[in-house]
């Protein structure tokens, strides 16, 4: 991470749902910085808060009936403190997003033209024709075969891969500084996935904007993102470098997760170690470490004592939220890496356990 | 033709030729008349070793689910002939194709949308044996019905919860559980793990190999991933648009695919390691052609970086081209070319 001042800094974020059953704790307290032309990949399973964080960012879900609380920093603007109409003038100008599923994202009665002519008209003062004439720019930046013709198709009409092309023509409207895309690929097969990452990574370069991916799936995470922060239960548990996060993960979350994904250029005989149980309830989360339940290295202790993201040793642009020792988590690792079961582990680095 | 590289000698326990589904497009409410056909499955020929797990990948649309519900005869087939254990099951009715569904069982996507949410999980597993009039006693089914939740990792104590209690792979165990309640001959599994948040996806593969070498189940693996497949599998078919454009045994599959196809699928698929990251891949361009109206001959040649005037005049049959694999292509990749698409797998 550079020192410059970040483009968004999200500092002790909370987002909470007041429910009949209680108040889910969706974004527990988090913290991360975005810089200009750079990519941060928020990962997580579902529940985990990636979303509502980045939902939050853009404001939609202060309508929800959500207690916010933390601060928004959106180049030096605090965006919770924002009045809805002047917050209205950064989104889809300075902030934009995409969804994962583009057919429900786009009106599927309307051109897809008319719907960006409609973007581009609502945050600046420019006639038919020349909305008309930027849109069709736009789906040929984006890839689009034939724009001048495609522009008057309805959504219906498009493929999956070119309706998501149309998505990311519709948030790049007005240049934003910011693009958050939460699970773009997601409803996509490999090879349209491989081109929008790819499309993702070119407009990148050429416009020189930020960009927050959000995605459950560690292969695009690698692909695309500079920096990583893994989300459990509301909180980022861990996060550093994409580099780091990879080769020398410290969390035992993250360690689960790298480890129950079988690889297409790993060992096939290997047997998958899969995380224990489930994600926790967000209302009735556990206490101490809330990871602690499904942890393998938990120590007794752990389910009193709530772990504080801290910086590693050694590595001040990596920090994780776990009770274990540094060195006895490093070893942990290693142990992992050599293809070695949590108990075994356990047992090499002389930990009294709980996986059996 | 020779369709079982890799497959015992000794007959198979499934054999498909030629199979092929068309679904009509009509137009008119009151006098429908056919104006075309959706080619979902077109001309599928494979085979099923006793023992053995089958992977089919490809991508939406190649008629990979089309294919899983014929074997199942959940479709009836518009042409070709399947033979199940010996006989031939293609258009058996009635009493003779409840008989085959006892040997056939099949493990589905959503394991929200699979069971039935009013039933306790021990009626759902129980199910098969009502329908199929076994284990009339209750105290003999409901023990039967605890073993099976045992065999899955299920706590048999939980026979009387309902399907909501359970988290999602729970339930995917649920579903496993009911398809193994009979002791099926063939286990089809379309899509198992796709819903499952990643960490549950891999208690449910585990589950899943565990099973296939504990009971020695003969398996039809349908997924879009082809990680998993590669994890899962001792032969792989890849599909393309109705069609099988490769099929062999996983390794020389996966280190040396030859239809361009399936390089294009292996150079696409990410990897959780940044430092491979910027490496050289090439993509494929543009989308998958409509089954309505397939390209004529090869169907991938209007995508295909290696196409020439042959693929769109003469259609590829699948063959051997040495290399393990049989493929249908008249001009597969070679290793030079492999390496140069990315494919990271390869060796």
């Amino acid at each position: 991470m550079s020192d410059a001042e970040p483009l968004l800094r999200v500092e002790d974020l909370r987002v909470e749902f007041p429910t009949e059953d209680g108040v889910v704790h969706a974004v527990d307290g988090i913290t991360y910085e975005v810089h200009a032309g750079r990519t941060l990949g928020i990962v997580g399973e579902s529940g985990s808060g990636k979303t509502v964080s980045s939902l939050t960012t853009l404001g939609l879900t202060r309508r929800q009936g959500a207690r916010i609380s933390g601060r928004i920093l959106f180049e030096g603007q605090d965006l919770v403190a924002l009045p809805e109409d002047r917050l209205r003038a950064v989104r889809g100008n300075d902030i934009a997003m995409i969804f994962q599923d583009p057919l429900s994202a786009l009106h599927p009665l309307y051109r897809v033209g008319a719907q960006l002519i409609e973007a581009v008209r609502a945050h600046s003062d420019v006639s038919k024709a020349k909305a008309r004439e930027r849109a069709i720019e736009l789906l040929g930046l984006v890839g689009i075969p034939d724009p001048a013709r495609r522009v008057d198709e309805h959504p219906h009409e498009f493929s999956g891969g070119m309706r998501q092309r149309a998505m990311i023509a519709m948030a790049l409207v007005n240049e934003p500084k910011l693009l958050i895309a939460d699970e773009p690929t997601t409803a996509l097969d490999v090879t349209v996935q491989a081109q929008i990452l790819a499309l993702l990574e070119r407009l990148q370069r050429e416009l020189g904007m930020a960009i927050v991916i959000i995605t459950h799936d560690l292969g695009v995470v690698a692909e695309v993102a500079d920096d990583i922060a893994v989300m459990y239960a509301g909180r980022i548990i861990e996060t550093a470098s994409a580099a780091r996060v990879f080769a020398d993960p410290e969390h035992p979350y993250t360690w689960g997760l790298l480890k129950s994904i079988p690889r297409l250029d790993g060992p096939r005989e290997e047997d998958l170690v899969p995380i224990p149980g489930a994600p926790p309830s967000l209302i009735r989360r556990p206490t101490g470490c809330h990871f602690h339940p499904r942890c393998p290295y938990a120590q007794p202790d752990h389910a009193r004592i709530d772990p504080a993201l801290e910086a590693v040793a050694d590595e001040p642009s990596h920090f994780v939220a776990c009770l274990l020792e540094s060195h006895t988590r490093r070893r942990l690792w290693s142990e992992l890496g050599a293809g070695r079961t949590p108990a075994q582990a356990l047992e090499a680095v002389g930990l009294p356990g709980t996986a059996a | 033709m020779n369709v079982g590289v890799g497959v015992e000698s000794g007959e198979p326990l499934l054999r498909a030729r030629g199979l092929v589904k068309h679904f009509p497009i009509t137009r008119g409410i009151i006098f429908q008349r056919k104006i075309g056909a959706v080619r979902a499955v077109d001309g599928v020929s494979l085979e099923i070793a006793r023992g053995e797990t089958l992977g089919i990948v490809g991508e939406t649309g190649c008629g990979k689910s089309t294919t899983a519900r014929l074997l199942m005869r959940l479709l009836e087939a518009t042409a070709g002939e399947i033979r199940f254990d010996g006989q031939d099951i293609t258009h058996v009715k009635g009493g003779a194709l409840k008989a085959v569904r006892r040997e056939v069982q099949m493990i589905f996507q959503d394991p929200h949308s699979s069971l039935n949410p009013r039933k306790t999980v021990g009626s759902i597993i129980a199910e098969p044996f009502a329908i199929h009039g076994m284990l009339g006693g209750k105290g003999e089914r409901k023990r039967e019905v605890q073993r099976l939740m045992e065999t899955v990792g299920l706590n048999p104590e939980h026979y009387n919860r309902y399907p909501h209690e359970f988290s999602g792979g729970q339930r995917q165990r649920i579903g496993v559980a009911r398809a193994l309640a009979l002791s099926p001959k063939l286990l089809i599994a379309d899509e198992p793990v796709s819903a499952l948040d990643v960490s549950i996806q891999a208690q449910v593969l585990n589950l899943l190999r565990d099973l296939q070498r504990r009971l020695g189940l003969t398996v039809v693996f349908i997924a879009h991933d082809l990680s998993v497949v590669r994890h899962m599998c001792d032969r792989v078919a890849v599909m393309y648009l109705g069609k099988i454009v490769e099929i062999g045994p996983n390794e020389p599959l996966y280190e040396f695919p030859r239809h361009p196809y399936t390089g294009a699928l292996m150079a696409a698929v990410p990897v959780a390691d940044p430092s491979l990251h910027g490496s050289e891949r090439r993509l494929l361009s543009g989308d998958v052609p409509s089954p309505a109206n397939p390209p004529r001959a090869c169907r991938f040649h209007t995508r295909c970086p290696k196409a020439q005037q042959l693929c769109s005049t003469q259609e590829p049959q699948l063959e051997d081209k040495g290399s393990g694999t049989l493929v249908a292509c008249h001009y597969p990749l070679s290793r030079e070319e492999v390496a140069q698409i990315g494919v990271r797998s390869a060796r």
